[in-house]
């Protein structure tokens, strides 16, 4: 009932262009972005920023660099974590480099370098596809973490190879190292997310966004309508590779505040993969759902317990939560392979309809 | 925004070229896989604003032929005049920007998009924002999206397929299917269209419906036609001049009274007793 959209009629193609043809959609994004940077920000606690709501940005936004590439494009990669790393480590090198430069300028061209890489291994995707491009890309996933670790000109020459963010400010305010506090690093976080998933969205259903859709649906038929599939395959690389490489560049500056080689290895590549499939394939939506479900699911069952006053041991708290996060990833997957976004869909279809099963 | 379209609107680009002379000039043109022989020593044209038919027993070079005129295959010999202009080996995103679209045998749409999208990608070439406009989407980029999504309502409404247009095309039945294909190469207007059997497996209905569109297409638009077709019937009332393959090679060339008397070419179709 809520979501009748009956009476709500389109007169002009500008009208059938908007982001929300619904109304009720709008609203509803209204109501979020109210939560989101009015009324969490009054209420969270340290905890809930660190452990939860930045992780989850975060991720998503990792997640969504990669939709990009493997649910708009059609081109499978393996190496999303390295391209964090390639983003973290190029603004690790520009603030120490520069050191006046303002942190939002340090992670926006931050994003640039991580473009180049990703274009540069996602040359084979100009011949080999599916499975055999993700091996090629598991290349660059190996190559460059090995790069991270043997080049001590990325790591300053710090003894402990690692890269440690030092406090930053912009007009005044810490937003990164260890005096920054966890609300400024939330605002940045959420601006920062925000602002690229609009982009995104943009991109998306747009020109280009159509012209990915077509290499991933039909590549021969793509060329034989005049698509550049040289261009798309690698533009997609490119767009995608930069949103990755902000996200891992926020990921070290506005999170854990610190990094080795190690961190930026496969299993991030996977979780990162894990959240854009169980969200859902070629949706943006899909990114934040999954990302709530993989990152921050686990660390509330895990605070439940003692939350709730319950005595169990810690490591047995652990044993369950993998089980749980794993049996709910199986269930979601079960009900709904296309993943979270289209449970969304499905839901509000049914809504529109309410009362009426057709 | 139902409005019928105007068919004067709807005119193919202007190309340089009056009615009836030379559009595409195929000479001599030879293709081979390895050992077997797909199309030896062809030569035939297609003028300005005609239907031009394909035609010949199955294995005959037909498709491989199409292949070859928009750029997919490169011939071993022989070369292809395009609008006044001689090109030898190209990549198909050329051959469309020099204005030749086309439609599969098997339907290849893009499955995951809604018509509308599919239509819309086939201007995608016509398309000029870049990244930087698109990232804003306000602007520029929308005001470009509209103007394009007009001339695919012209063609969606000249196709009869406005329920449609928000639909996943995956889930669209065959016939459907290939009038939305006819639509996205439409919307790339072509001075040549190729249709690679725009009827197969279609009933006697949709084929009527297919038909008329062809002519449609061909009278309004001004487009000129080279289609590949099984129905004899149907080529025999649409063509103005049928070319015969068979076995790679030519048999016949001529208007299509001429070519259904033609014995080589009842030969090919029938067999011969050896």
């Amino acid at each position: 009932m809520l979501y009748r959209t009956a009476g709500q009629f389109k007169t002009s193609y500008h009208a059938d262009h908007a982001l929300f043809p619904v109304r009720q959609d709008a609203i509803l994004l209204g109501f979020i972005l109210l939560l989101a940077f009015v009324v969490v920000p009054l209420t969270a606690s340290e905890f809930t920023f660190r452990a939860l709501l930045i992780p989850v940005l975060i991720y998503a936004l990792a997640a969504l660099g990669l939709n990009i590439l493997t649910g708009y494009a059609g081109q499978l990669s393996l190496g999303t974590g390295a391209f964090m790393g390639v983003g973290a480590y190029a603004c690790y090198k520009l603030v120490t480099i520069f050191p006046e430069m303002n942190i939002v300028v340090a992670i926006a061209l931050s994003g640039f370098f991580s473009a180049a890489v990703g274009v540069a291994f996602g040359l084979p995707s100009l011949r080999i596809k599916g499975f055999y491009l993700a091996i090629a890309t598991l290349a660059a996933q190996f190559f460059l973490v090995w790069l991270f670790e043997k080049w001590a000109w990325l790591y300053n020459y710090s003894s402990s190879g690692a890269i440690q963010v030092h406090n930053i400010d912009m007009f005044g305010i810490t937003v990164a190292g260890p005096n920054a506090t966890a609300v400024t690093q939330y605002y940045f976080v959420l601006c920062f997310v925000a602002v690229i998933t609009w982009f995104a969205i943009n991109i998306t259903r747009g020109r280009i966004g159509r012209i990915w859709k077509s290499v991933r649906d039909m590549d021969i038929a793509a060329e034989l309508v005049g698509i550049n599939l040289m261009k798309a395959k690698l533009s997609a690389f490119a767009v995608s590779s930069y949103i990755v490489g902000i996200s891992g560049a926020l990921f070290v500056f506005l999170w854990r505040g610190a990094a080795e080689p190690v961190l930026f290895d496969i299993p991030l590549s996977f979780r990162v993969l894990f959240i854009a499939i169980i969200g859902g394939l070629g949706s943006i939506l899909g990114n934040y759902l999954g990302a709530i479900l993989i990152v921050a699911l686990p660390v509330i069952i895990s605070a439940l317990p003692s939350a709730l006053g319950i005595p169990i041991a810690s490591a047995t708290v652990e044993h369950l939560n993998t089980m749980i996060v794993g049996a709910l990833i199986i269930v979601f997957l079960i009900v709904e392979p296309h993943g979270l976004a289209r449970f969304w869909a499905i839901i509000r279809e049914k809504l529109i309809m309410w009362p009426f099963p057709h | 925004m139902n409005v019928r379209p105007d068919p004067a609107q709807l005119g193919a680009p202007d190309d340089g070229i009056a009615k009836g002379d030379l559009l595409l000039d195929v000479k001599n043109v030879s293709l081979s896989f390895g050992g077997v022989k797909a199309i030896t020593d062809i030569s035939f044209d297609v003028r300005k604003g005609e239907i031009r038919a394909i035609i010949g027993p199955n294995g005959a070079g037909k498709t491989s032929m199409l292949n070859v005129i928009n750029g997919f295959y490169t011939p071993q010999r022989g070369s292809i005049v395009f609008r006044g202009e001689e090109r030898r080996a190209m990549k198909p995103h050329h051959a469309v920007r020099q204005g030749i679209a086309r439609t599969f045998q098997n339907v290849a749409l893009f499955k995951g998009m809604s018509t509308l999208d599919n239509i819309m990608a086939g201007r995608s070439v016509k398309m000029k924002r870049g990244l930087g406009w698109q990232m804003l989407w306000h602007g520029p980029a929308l005001a470009e999206e509209i103007e394009h999504r007009e001339k695919v309502e012209e063609i969606i409404d000249f196709l009869e397929i406005q329920h449609i247009r928000k639909t996943p095309v995956g889930k669209l039945p065959y016939g459907l299917q290939k009038r939305v294909e006819l639509g996205r190469a439409l919307a790339m207007e072509p001075s040549l269209l190729l249709l690679d059997e725009p009827m197969a497996g279609m009933n006697l209905e949709e084929k009527e419906d297919m038909s008329r569109f062809i002519i449609d297409v061909n009278q309004q638009r001004g487009t000129t036609i080279a289609l590949i077709e099984h129905d004899m019937g149907v080529v025999m009332d649409l063509s103005d001049r049928v070319v015969v393959l068979d076995y790679g090679k030519k048999i016949a060339d001529g208007a299509p009274d001429a070519v259904k008397t033609n014995q080589q070419v009842i030969d090919a179709y029938l067999g011969v007793a050896h």
